[in-house]
């Protein structure tokens, strides 16, 4: 309540706080639904606006970053329904009855060991600091571009925001369940993209 | 009676449940009653668990110094 006070104030350390505690994260969340660089950027634009005119107003029964990220995710629907190719919307998508690893990777059913692995996944060679680089960043960062985009934004708020999955039921407006199944096959994908880079990655 | 046993097939669809502490007690059971026998899905658990965390290192970048600015200079307009 202490920064709410000094956003009230109008005082240049509290801009510079908000900035820098939530602006990165702002940008990323906004760019779930406007793909588009700039248009994210006016969309957070939109959200200081929307702050500044409604700080006084500000009550504090949810917090101040559950209120910025309730406002700035109804702004960036409103933008991004606005510019959006006209998807049909599947809350799941035809993506969700992927298995999380391809099913020749395990025994047949007849077999002596039916749904175990036939080789189990590969170590990854690269070492923790190699795959801690830019280089798996980026790759991550590919692979989440080209989910889907439910779970793109499932992972992207759980796994890279941090937030809780009851924050994401909330936000995307999904049940528990369809939360889970949508980050699982995110995650697998995910793994998969590392895997790949990180085995290629030993020779 | 418990439940017959989970197949490394289903284990690998139950991982995030199970790191959510989602699963029912009696599949949590045996989910890891399966990973103390299975070296291949302890290995498939870990690389999720690092997935995790590697994704989580995308939050690390910073501001772009341009759209900071410009972010600061919208607030100030409402200094007073």
């Amino acid at each position: 309540m202490e920064l709410v006070r000094a956003l009230r104030a109008g005082e240049e350390a509290a801009f510079s706080q908000l900035v820098d505690t939530f602006g990165r994260s702002m940008l990323r969340v906004a760019s779930l639904y406007v793909r588009d660089r700039a248009v994210a950027e006016e969309v957070v634009q939109e959200v200081w606006i929307g702050v500044m005119r409604g700080i006084d107003r500000f009550e504090g029964r949810a917090s101040l970053r559950t209120w910025l990220f309730s406002i700035l995710v109804n702004t960036a629907k409103t933008r991004g329904a606005r510019e959006a190719r006209s998807v049909p919307f599947a809350a799941l998508g035809d993506d969700a009855v992927q298995p999380a690893v391809p099913e020749d990777r395990f025994l047949a059913d007849g077999t002596a060991w039916p749904g175990h692995w036939t080789n189990g996944p590969a170590q990854w060679g690269a070492p923790l600091d190699r795959l801690l680089s830019r280089e798996t960043r980026d790759v991550i960062a590919g692979a989440i571009d080209r989910l889907p985009e439910m779970q793109r934004r499932v992972v992207s708020l759980r796994d890279v925001e941090g937030w809780s999955s009851g924050e994401v039921c909330n936000v995307l407006e999904i049940s528990e369940t369809n939360q889970r199944v949508l980050l699982h096959r995110a995650r697998s994908r995910l793994r998969e993209a590392i895997e790949r880079s990180a085995i290629e990655g030993n020779d | 009676m418990s439940e017959r046993e989970i197949t490394c097939q289903e284990l690998v669809e139950l991982v995030t449940e199970y790191l959510d502490d989602s699963l029912p007690p009696d599949r949590r059971l045996l989910f890891e009653e399966h990973l103390a026998f299975c070296s291949a899905c302890g290995t498939y658990l870990e690389q999720m668990r690092l997935t995790i965390r590697l994704t989580g290192t995308l939050r690390e970048d910073d501001l772009d110094p341009i759209a900071r600015d410009s972010m600061l200079a919208v607030l100030r307009g409402f200094a007073r």
